[in-house]
């Protein structure tokens, strides 16, 4: 492990101050990835600001009879509130599917939404990776990438998203508040991460130095039923294959509206614009349900060996819908 | 046959002797034993699958504060032949696999010296590498003899004509991925050279053999190398030979002139500590209307590393488990630029069972016959190759124990039962492992007190082997447990085979008894008086084992299981597990318990989740840490169980026992693919078991 230097914050500006915009610079909250990462020497960073003293551990009631969630709650934390499991059911049950009791008790809200993929190649510094290294090429385009990107990657990097928690922040429409050098900003949930494009080292859209502070969850009384589905290679402690996070609201034997949102098949947490479009209006039943999934779908690129997340998806996507609608 | 050991704590739940240490975090393992003045070693590993170091450039790397020395081939100690191209650490240049240790830093502290391996810059000439099996590799080729010693190829009958004129026949191939063992403990060494010696305090299964061959390896007199390993964290065959780490640590000692300290990380034993061979077998049963076999054969294609002939004896079990009037066994290997594959917990039966007892599920249903019915109608009444005669053999009662506690006869038509999303099946399979029997010495000593001592050079890696140990020891003198202790990991003590290949109990125990009863008779012609420094016995079983019968020595086993597959993804989770078994006097039971559910549950984690992926571009395993490499987690577990039949057996040793650390891996993940198919009506035929082959099959 490189020597590196650590200071541990009292308020949010004073972070941003320490680490003062500087690329070397990162947040340190539960350190369930990044120190990992440390250990792994994938990230070398030269200081380490500590901003889990920041008072950032509330959930409160935000506007419009939302939920604003400190960004350094933990996700036992959130996962256990009981206005989180009434009104965001399946926001907890994200939270439950994702790593272990053990991490889940120090990992945080804003910790999660930043951690890395799990690319193989990515992890290990004696091979090329965009990501890690850029201009360095990607092994993973024709190497093991079982459980990597179908949608929206690019020839630079095919990476995935591990974040559970992420993808009913993308179906909710969460917004995340932002502190950094040059002040205060809301960036919504999609539109924190970004796909890879040529610029895969960048994982969010956040400039250095910027530090969340908290996530909001507007008022979505569809998001009531809980509808969080993962499929993954174990029973725990495995990122997903593929999950889904899906609301419906019903009226009058059709949908008037809902939300989709897929994890483990993307850069970013991907919110399933064309799927929901498709479904609003449409008469619940497994055609209407066949025929969202497949206009989501029609824009996937497998690659040699992840085709099959392209059916295991549509057959995920149906019969969450179908268990939702029943 | 030696008189048999009446039992009085053997048979009875003994809980671990050292138990309170363990839990208390007194139990010192390797790398928690210190010295004076101890330095650390990391090493630096290969980049390339395939070629020569060129140079290395240790500049960087000696800068650092802290660092003592930065070793390589150029400026490493010559070392003496020890028959182990892999423990030949720097004593040429060539690179035979990505990630074998080529250079390391000897430093003040751990860190400097894994921070300072990395700046250590190797200059290589690269050729390019071959680093994929493949059933039709053009470098096949028939090994001598396979793991580790048995004949190659084995045949009777004309199997080829048997299979053409068949009623019933399955011809299929199956494949196993590589698996890494993966004990808690990674490897570790602390070594000091010391009293003109060395002494090495390292996480093995055998000290005596790490004796022995760090002894050819430094040129010195065997009793100048002293292993300690009171406490090992696991090992499932990767601590069974020495490890370069061993060698390394021993030889950055001897470089800086201090005690120093090596730790292997998690994704260095993906590199050096040895893994199972992916496996390729193709399985040909006939069988005519009745499912009565008429021929067997199984062969297997496997890899080694060009360092090392490693031949998996994974076709051995179809010699014994089946009668049938024609067969063969045959193995092919090929020498890949690949880390070098070794022992893995069963190695041979576990990825042969897995084949062997698919296709026999494959033969029962195109017979129409219920697999268990077709595994009885196939007994044989001797050894099907050699005519021995079993010492035991028990499958059938296994097999009917099983069924009846397991409720087989609710198990229905493949595809047949459905609960929502949820598919549900059942499936058996059996199991066997030999009941080896190697070579050992123990001492004990009584004091004026009464109290004795047992010495033995053997290992217990989480086994339970002292507890197991104390027991007999304490039924051979008959005296009560309390006046008892035995102490092991030491190869200052008499020598012991190896915690390997399940023999440990019956090999160190039958040494043990025999000690205890020289001493007995020492006692005896003392009056049964202790003088006042003590009585001290000696034995050894070479005498004993070669006055044994030429007997077909081994353990039976039947599992079953009960799976649900989730229609619409794929993903199969394992409800429930009951494996029964025939493996002689079982010495404790809850120690064997551990063992049996531990050896099952490794099974279902290599049916459905265990797989180390090669590069084929960089010729290294992908998914090399806990994160990537899935083992099945505490929730892929949810109801086990291990049960055995009372078996008596007087032809294996004075305890009647046969081992138990393998058995319980072997058949399990057949018994999950055969339920898969029950409950799907799809076969899936190569491991694991993952949801996209579940969909795609």
């Amino acid at each position: 492990m490189r020597p590196f230097a650590y200071e541990r914050a009292t308020d949010a500006a004073a972070a941003v101050a320490l680490a003062g915009g500087a690329e070397g610079a990162r947040y340190l909250a539960g350190g369930t990835n990044l120190v990992d990462l440390m250990k792994l020497e994938v990230e070398t960073p030269e200081l380490l600001v500590d901003v889990r003293d920041l008072g950032m551990d509330a959930i409160e009631p935000g506007e419009g009879g939302g939920l604003r969630v400190g960004a350094g709650v933990t996700n036992s934390a959130l996962a256990a509130d009981r206005a989180v499991r009434e009104r965001y059911p399946m926001l907890a049950q994200a939270l439950l599917a994702g790593a272990s009791g053990q991490l889940r008790n120090v990992a945080t809200v804003g910790g999660n939404l930043l951690q890395r993929t799990r690319c193989a190649y990515f992890q290990d510094v004696t091979k090329p990776c965009n990501k890690r290294r850029p201009g360095s090429g990607c092994p993973a385009r024709e190497g093991e990438h079982r459980n990597l990107a179908v949608l929206g990657h690019s020839q630079a990097c095919v990476a995935t998203h591990p974040s559970d928690m992420a993808v009913a922040l993308a179906a909710i429409g969460a917004t995340v508040r932002v502190v950094g050098p040059r002040g205060e900003r809301t960036i919504p949930i999609p539109g924190l991460h970004r796909l890879p494009g040529d610029e895969p080292e960048r994982d969010t859209v956040l400039e250095p130095g910027e530090l969340i502070v908290a996530v909001e969850l507007p008022a979505l009384p569809m998001a009531g039923r809980p509808a969080y589905r993962k499929v993954r290679d174990r029973a725990s402690y495995a990122f997903a294959v593929v999950s889904v996070a899906v609301a419906v609201e019903l009226e009058d034997g059709a949908v008037r509206d809902c939300r989709i949102a897929l994890g483990g098949l993307a850069h970013v947490p991907w919110r399933a614009e064309r799927a929901e479009a498709a479904l609003r209006g449409a008469v619940p039943g497994e055609d209407a349900f066949g025929a969202a999934a497949d206009a989501e779908l029609a824009a996937a690129e497998p690659l040699r060996d992840n085709a099959f997340k392209v059916p295991l998806t549509r057959n995920v996507l149906v019969s969450t819908l179908a268990e939702v609608c029943a | 046959m030696t008189a048999p050991v009446l039992p009085r704590s053997v048979g009875t739940p003994l809980a671990r002797v050292d138990a309170r240490e363990k839990v208390m975090g007194q139990a010192r393992y390797a790398y928690e034993h210190h010295a004076e003045g101890m330095a650390y070693c990391h090493p630096v590993q290969a980049t390339i699958a395939s070629g020569e170091v060129q140079d290395v450039d240790a500049s960087e790397a000696l800068a650092c504060e802290g660092v003592l020395a930065v070793i390589w081939a150029e400026n490493a100690p010559a070392l003496g032949d020890a028959g182990d191209d892999e423990l030949a650490l720097f004593q040429s240049r060539s690179v035979a696999y990505r990630g074998q240790i080529v250079g390391a830093v000897v430093a003040e502290s751990l860190e400097i010296a894994r921070d300072a391996a990395g700046l250590v810059r190797v200059a290589y000439d690269e050729r390019p590498h071959d680093v994929m099996l493949r059933a039709e590799h053009p470098e096949l080729y028939a090994p001598e003899k396979v793991n580790p010693s048995f004949p190659n190829e084995t045949g009777r009958g004309d199997p080829d004509g048997a299979i053409a004129a068949a009623a019933v026949s399955v011809d299929e191939t199956f494949t196993t991925p590589a698996f890494h063992n993966n004990p808690m403990e990674p490897h570790a060494t602390v070594a000091v050279w010391e009293h003109g010696g060395l002494t090495l305090y390292d996480s093995t299964q055998g000290a005596s053999g790490v004796a022995s061959t760090i002894a050819k390896l430094f040129e010195l007199e065997p009793a100048q190398v002293r292993v300690i390993s009171p406490h090992v964290g696991g090992g499932f065959g990767s601590k069974g030979l020495p490890r370069p780490s061993v060698v390394l640590a021993a030889i950055a000692a001897r470089v800086v002139e201090r005690a120093v300290k090596v730790a292997t990380t998690r994704q260095q034993m993906f590199a050096y500590t040895g893994y199972r061979t992916p496996t390729i077998q193709r399985l040909r049963l006939a069988a005519d209307a009745e499912g009565r076999l008429q021929a067997i054969s199984h062969e297997a294609s496997e890899q080694t590393s060009r360092l090392k002939e490693y031949a998996e004896q994974t076709a051995i079990c179809s010699r014994w488990m089946y009668a049938a009037p024609n067969r063969r066994t045959a193995h092919r290997l090929v020498a890949l630029d690949v880390p070098t594959p070794s022992w893995l917990r069963a190695p041979g039966e576990c990825p042969g069972m897995y084949a062997l007892e698919s296709a026999m599920d494959e033969l029962a249903v195109a017979a129409g016959v219920d697999p268990i019915e077709l595994r009885i109608a196939n007994e044989p009444e001797v050894h099907p190759e050699n005519g021995s005669r079993f010492s035991s053999r028990n499958l059938v009662a296994c097999l009917r124990q099983g069924a009846e506690r397991f409720g087989w006869e609710r198990r229905g038509e493949p595809g047949g039962r459905r609960d929502g999303r949820w598919l549900h099946g059942m499936g058996v399979a059996a199991s066997t492992y030999p009941a080896y029997q190697m070579p050992s010495q123990a001492a004990v000593r009584i004091r004026h007190d009464g109290g004795y001592v047992v010495r033995i050079a053997a290992a217990d890696i989480g086994t339970g082997a002292r507890t197991a140990l104390t027991q007999i020891a304490a039924d051979a003198l008959e005296v009560p447990l309390e006046q008892v202790v035995v102490r092991i990991g030491d190869s200052g003590f008499p020598r012991a085979s190896v915690a390997g290949g399940s023999s440990g109990t019956a090999s160190w125990g039958t040494a043990i008894v025999l000690a205890c009863r020289a001493l007995r008779e020492q006692l005896a012609e003392h009056g049964g008086e202790v003088p006042a420094d003590g009585l001290e016995a000696t034995a050894g079983t070479a005498e004993f084992l070669k006055s044994r019968e030429q007997l077909a020595r081994y353990a039976f086993g039947a599992q079953f299981a009960d799976v649900r597959v989730d229609a619409s993804s794929g993903e199969v989770r394992v409800s429930r597990m009951l494996g029964v078994f025939a493996a002689g006097r079982i010495i404790n039971p809850r120690t064997a318990r551990s063992q049996l559910i531990g050896g099952m549950t490794m099974g279902i984690s290599m049916a459905l989740h265990e797989e180390s992926v090669m590069d084929a571009a960089y010729g290294d395993f992908v998914n090399k840490d806990l994160a990537q490499y899935h083992i099945a987690a505490c929730a892929d577990i949810e109801q086990i169980d291990a049960h055995w039949i009372d078996e008596t057996d007087d032809e294996l040793n004075p305890m009647g026992s046969k081992g138990i650390g393998e058995i319980g891996i072997v058949g399990t993940a057949a018994a999950v693919a055969n339920a898969v198919f029950n409950a799907t009506g799809r076969r899936v035929r190569d491991l694991p078991i993952r949801l996209d082959r579940v969909l795609a099959s």
